[in-house]
């Protein structure tokens, strides 16, 4: 071959050729796929937000689910209140340091199963790695907790990671997180195991503390919003 | 080109497959890797899915490579080895994020890992780039395989010891918990998956004298 692989133009060439197919390829396949992995996005928030009432869904019926259960969501405070509840992305409002934290918007889902009012509230904040969310449900007399769900981004699996399993999320059923009067109570995650069954604690992970500590402020900085807001009504 | 008429599985090619289990394992011989096997084997789930998902990547890295030897300068031929990982793995996270969500989400924390495994880079550099497709794609599975055996060991005694549980299912009835046993969670922490690496070596090394170093 007469072509010199050696010459700063071959160089050139072959790398400027490389980057210009790769992000071809890479900008196709993420374009082409971004309407099936939005609906996956939309059915995996589905899940979780049944999950929090107990119900359990898979991707299959997630939607007919959902439309059963959950009657009504609206927004209770923030810069956006007459948006549609399920589009906010309440991830994005809180990453972003531009946006002022009152004007950050709070959706509150209204659902009702077997004749009872649930009200779930979606959580958001910071683990070890990355982002983790959930979703609590409360009952109907606003301070019990029904039950919750709990997932994440990139947390270590085994340790931070099991926040997403169920021995750690039913923790928090029955939990109070208000007293009789209205006052907000923070639930804590403790680490000498005496959370259990008792009331305002519960486990923290071993080997995962940076994301249960994760998991206890954004349950309490968020819940705390919508205590004052049902102290309101 | 005088093996051009060599036979598909010749003794040299079945070493290619072979070799990478034991006397030039990856992890354990060579110690590369050896960040995701720290992080990835506190439960066999983990590991497995890693463990394949390294396996994808291989091949096709290993085959891409092998397909562009004479093409790609060698100047540069660290920066293109790269961009083929990462291009790969982005492409199959995104069509996992698409096909396979429950498989993705439980794949997302290591996509990084995989891309700055230095196994695959290890690999590309020191085969593909010198060696033809089909022997190509025969190292990357007996490197992956090799990886993945070393992984799934690990992650074996770990969840054993450390949860009681193997692929996340208990093992270990309730009454032995009650006559005392505890599950060690020291297992659980990182330390432990270099302690266990590291007698896998022990064990590897006096069965197979050869690999003991003299210095």
């Amino acid at each position: 071959m007469s072509l010199n692989k050696n010459s700063n133009l071959y160089t050139f060439g072959f790398a400027f050729s490389m980057v210009v197919i790769v992000g071809t390829l890479l900008a196709i396949a993420s374009e082409g796929l971004k309407e099936l992995q939005e609906k996956n996005e939309d059915d995996k928030k589905m899940i979780n937000i049944l999950g929090a009432i107990n119900v359990n869904a898979d991707r299959s019926n997630a939607k007919e689910l959902f439309n059963k259960y959950v009657i009504d969501s609206k927004i209770i405070s923030g810069n956006n209140p007459s948006a549609q509840a399920f589009s906010i992305d309440i991830q994005k409002e809180f990453r972003d340091k531009n946006l002022n934290i009152t004007d950050r918007n709070y959706p509150l889902y209204e659902c009702r199963k077997e004749g009872n009012t649930y009200f779930v509230i979606p959580v958001v904040g910071n683990g070890l790695w990355g982002p983790i969310w959930g979703f609590v449900a409360l009952e109907s007399n606003y301070r019990t907790v029904y039950g919750a769900t709990f997932n994440h981004k990139a947390e270590t699996p085994g340790l931070g990671a099991e926040i997403n399993q169920s021995s750690y999320s039913n923790q928090y059923s029955g939990e109070f997180i208000s007293d009789l009067a209205g006052q907000f109570q923070p639930i804590v995650v403790v680490k000498d195991g005496s959370g259990f069954g008792v009331n305002s604690k519960v486990d923290g992970i071993t080997g995962g503390t940076i994301t249960s500590k994760g998991v206890e402020e954004m349950t309490n900085r968020t819940l705390e919003v919508y205590v004052n807001y049902f102290n309101s009504l | 080109m005088d093996n051009k008429k060599e036979a598909l599985f010749s003794k040299k090619n079945r070493k290619l497959l072979s070799d990478p289990l034991d006397g030039a394992n990856p992890v354990s011989v060579q110690v590369l890797g050896i960040c995701s096997a720290l992080a990835i084997t506190v439960q066999i789930e983990q590991a497995f899915v890693m463990s394949l998902s390294v396996l994808a990547v291989m091949i096709f890295g290993n085959i891409i490579v092998s397909a562009l030897r004479d093409y790609i300068p060698s100047r540069i031929r660290i920066i293109v080895q790269l961009v083929i990982v990462a291009a790969l793995v982005i492409l199959v996270n995104e069509l996992l994020k698409a096909f396979l969500p429950d498989v993705s989400e439980k794949l997302s924390v290591f996509v990084g890992l995989i891309i700055s495994n230095c196994i695959i880079m290890g690999r590309l550099e020191a085969f593909a780039l010198g060696n033809k497709i089909w022997p190509s794609f025969l190292d990357a599975i007996g490197n992956a395989l090799g990886y993945a055996w070393i992984l799934v060991a690990v992650s074996l005694i770990r969840e054993v010891l450390g949860s009681g549980k193997i692929w996340g299912y208990e093992i270990f009835p309730d009454s032995l918990y009650e006559l005392g046993y505890m599950n060690n969670n020291m297992m659980i922490l990182p330390p432990m998956a270099l302690i266990t690496v590291a007698l896998i070596i022990w064990v590897q090394r006096s069965r197979n004298t050869d690999l003991i170093e003299e210095n």
